[in-house]
């Protein structure tokens, strides 16, 4: 960008101008407004203390946006190295004779009753959001950004900082839980 | 060669964003001629496809935004921290 080109910032500005799109962009990734608000909010916080680092080589919004993206990562690492609780019940035995065989009580069942109907009803996204809550947040997280933002598994590993195996793991792992979860909550009632 | 059903359904989740390589489709559809279980996790696996589908519809039409008074808020806070 040339001289004459340089961009300047305008923090007065910024939450006028920039904060719903940095709003859902959030809000596509972690799905929780409070949430998605105060990383928002902190992204303007911090940018104000790195002003001086801006060179006014990019806009102001491709500037602001590299900001959130460190606090979604940042974000992402810290629900990732929650141990305990992170880890979803395994659907498969995960060793011994029988490892990677079907536990009992995952087996798929068949679902009873007139499919295309339930599909059609529109409380199936209110039980489908129920579902994918109580995924563990890190698995909910990038099995959002695949399958509901659609966004491409090269970018999701690049933001993320995950690799290409990692993420196939976490949709498996996601996928199976959420069949389960929505054979027992609606496809089986 | 032979895959087990974790392998095998692992494929599966990755055939419905069309990322599964031929190689995997391959051992895929031979563990479903054979595995009953995998063959229902399968075709079920399609319709829950297509439910998200659904859901990705359904946020798309009411996706939240920020209201008046949050941005109002926001722009007070940082401007205190404005010198």
């Amino acid at each position: 960008m040339s001289e004459a080109n340089k961009q300047f910032l305008n923090p007065e500005k910024w939450v006028s101008l920039y904060a719903d799109y940095l709003f859902n962009y959030t809000i596509s990734r972690l799905n929780d407004k409070d949430l998605a608000k105060d990383l928002v909010q902190d992204t303007f916080f911090s940018a104000l203390k790195a002003k001086e680092n801006f060179k006014g080589e990019s806009s102001e919004r491709t500037w602001l946006i590299a900001i959130l993206k460190r606090k979604i990562v940042d974000y992402y690492r810290k629900i990732n190295s929650t141990k305990g609780k992170a880890e979803v019940r395994m659907n498969f035995y995960a060793d011994g004779e029988r490892e990677g065989e079907w536990l009992e009580e995952s087996v798929p069942t068949d679902w009873s009753g007139e499919i295309d109907k339930k599909i059609e009803n529109q409380e199936l996204a209110l039980v489908l959001e129920k579902c994918i809550s109580d995924l563990p947040e890190k698995y909910a997280m990038v099995f959002r950004m695949k399958t509901i933002q659609q966004i491409e598994t090269e970018d999701i590993c690049k933001e993320l900082d995950i690799s290409t195996s990692n993420l196939w793991v976490i949709i498996h792992r996601a996928r199976t839980q959420l069949r389960k979860c929505m054979e027992e909550k609606w496809f089986k009632n | 060669m032979k895959l087990t059903c974790d392998e095998a359904t692992a494929i599966c989740d990755k055939n419905q964003y069309n990322e599964a390589s031929l190689w995997e489709k391959i051992k895929l559809g031979i563990h479903l001629i054979l595995c009953k279980r995998c063959g229902l996790y399968s075709k079920q696996n399609k319709v829950m496809s297509t439910c998200f589908q659904k859901l990705k519809d359904e946020e798309c039409r009411k996706a939240p935004l920020l209201n008046h008074e949050e941005k109002e808020s926001m722009a007070q806070e940082l401007k205190t921290k404005i010198k």
